[in-house]
């Protein structure tokens, strides 16, 4: 027997073990799964959870559910890595040896990173979105909110969804228009990039965007700290922003272990080849998912193309033949803009976002880079296919690579 | 592929001003570029900066991120804040003749 061990069953994790066992033989290859955690997260609901829309029942589901048949999970943390001896110790005492490795460890926030942040105001003026207690608790903090100023703070790219914190922003700008009290909340967009967006096409469009819904952008904002007890966030170059509310996305690293193992970067991200997710150091290593250094989008859609891609890639790879670049950095993300209106962008590591149609049979076109009622409608419909279609490795009738139809040249 | 004249040398340059080809960067190009962005006089503590930064490209074939120098070249943040004003790694990567930090969409 082959041994495939999978570090991690989160969106990557789970894909990529479904997805392997349909395509390997289960009679030689033996797939096993390790994650801290018995419960899957349906990360972009988080967003939604602090306006009402969803709520906790709407984004977890037992993990077993999407363990594929002949494979198994192991619940633990996980200890160590070492990837010189092929094998990798868990908490709860197991020892797995593997021919092959497949990190999908995902990354998470530290809001311990960046001081004044985690301390006495978490909770209370300080939240985030980015876990699921933080955006219920702040669900209830906006619930009663009587207005002020609500600034959005990115600490340092890259971020878990780099679009989520203005399609938070845009929503909030809903939200509070409903309920009757926009008029009192100013909204501000703190974040190192130098725009609302990264690159020039999109960050232009959605910087209109932000300006017609009366949202501030406060560009290139690297924060130094936060002082609680003032309510004010200090950048390196000393800008102070004063807030009422703040709605941080904390530093985003890979998980401890890749560091302890001596795996990662500064970030604890695995260096890979980002065509196909072959570690940089260890030959029989995979990184697929948020885990690696691959400069695409850390987002659900980057990992799932990813996963299409992988999959016939590692089949030729066992058997001997060279891995063809086959990823191009696709990612194909809506945002919502409020007001039962969203977006979508499409794009991958050569073609920046940019405005146009994206066709789809049946349910599209969607409409690029422009607000749509279709794209919202895309954007819920999304979470019915994520836990019944995607993480179970189905085929989506999309492309995994990225396609020009549709698209205008700006 | 645009070229301009920076310090008398015909160099290739991107869209937003940033070299393309390091290896048409030398120190005199980078005391103009630094003038561009604000900086009157690089001093020791920048040229240390710009070392790393140059060195960290030659292996990794791009422009190091922000934490990656201040991890890398033993400056603090608030330091390489302080020698390139907003945006340092944007800032130190294009007077050091490198492409713009990969962003991550």
């Amino acid at each position: 027997m082959k041994k495939l061990v999978v570090l991690g069953a989160g969106t990557a994790g789970t894909m990529v073990a479904n997805r392997l066992s349909k395509l390997l033989d289960m009679d030689e290859w033996q797939i096993t799964m390790v994650d801290q955690d018995p419960v899957h997260y349906y990360q972009p609901g988080y967003l939604l959870i602090p306006f009402g829309m969803y709520s906790r029942k709407d984004v977890v589901k037992p993990k077993h559910y999407f363990v594929p048949r002949g494979a198994k999970l192991i619940v633990s943390p996980i200890e160590r890595i070492e990837p010189d001896h092929n094998r990798v110790f868990l908490a709860n005492g197991t020892t797995l040896d593997y021919d092959f490795l497949i990190i999908a460890t995902g990354a998470d926030i530290h809001p311990e990173e960046t001081p004044g942040l985690a301390e006495e105001e978490w909770g209370k003026s300080i939240h985030t979105f980015y876990s699921l207690e933080g955006a219920l608790t702040l669900a209830e903090k906006l619930s009663t909110w009587e207005g002020g100023r609500l600034v959005v703070n990115v600490v340092e790219n890259p971020i878990k969804c780099p679009v989520a914190p203005l399609e938070f922003l845009m929503l909030a700008d809903w939200y509070f228009h409903e309920r009757g009290i926009r008029d009192r909340v100013e909204l501000i967009y703190a974040t190192p990039l130098p725009g609302a967006f990264t690159k020039p096409v999109s960050s232009k469009m959605l910087g209109e965007l932000l300006v017609q819904k009366g949202i501030k952008v406060e560009p290139e904002y690297m924060i130094e700290r936060v002082e609680p007890d003032a309510k004010k966030i200090i950048s390196y170059d000393e800008r102070e922003i004063e807030f009422d509310l703040l709605v941080s996305v904390p530093l985003n690293m890979g998980a401890p272990v890749i560091g302890k193992s001596g795996l990662g970067d500064e970030l604890n991200y695995v260096p890979v080849n980002k065509y196909t997710f072959l570690s940089d150091a260890f030959a029989n290593i995979f990184v697929l998912g948020d885990a690696s250094n691959a400069p695409a989008s850390k987002a659900g859609s980057v990992a799932h193309f990813a996963v299409d891609t992988f999959g016939e890639n590692f089949v030729r790879y066992i058997r001997g033949q060279e891995l063809l670049p086959l990823f191009d950095g696709h990612a194909n993300c809506f945002l919502e803009s409020g007001f039962g209106k969203g977006l979508l962008i499409d794009f991958n590591y050569e073609t920046e976002p940019l405005p146009g149609r994206y066709p789809l049979p049946g349910i599209g076109p969607f409409t690029l880079l422009e607000e749509s009622e279709v794209n919202h409608w895309g954007k819920l419909m999304f979470r019915w296919m994520y836990w019944n279609l995607l993480l179970k490795g189905q085929e989506l009738p999309l492309s995994a690579t990225m396609s020009m139809a549709g698209k205008w040249k700006a | 592929m645009a070229t301009r004249v920076i310090a008398g040398k015909t160099v290739q340059v991107n869209e937003e001003g940033f070299m393309t080809n390091p290896a048409e960067w030398d120190k005199e190009i980078a005391v103009e570029l630094a003038k561009e962005e604000g900086i009157s006089e690089l001093t020791e503590a920048h040229w240390k900066v710009i070392e790393f930064c140059r060195e960290s490209a030659k292996t990794s074939g791009k422009a190091p991120t922000l934490r990656q120098i201040t991890t890398g070249a033993g400056v603090s943040t608030k330091e390489l804040f302080a020698l390139f004003p907003k945006g340092p790694a944007k800032k130190v990567a294009r007077i050091a003749g490198l492409g713009k930090p990969e962003g991550c969409v």
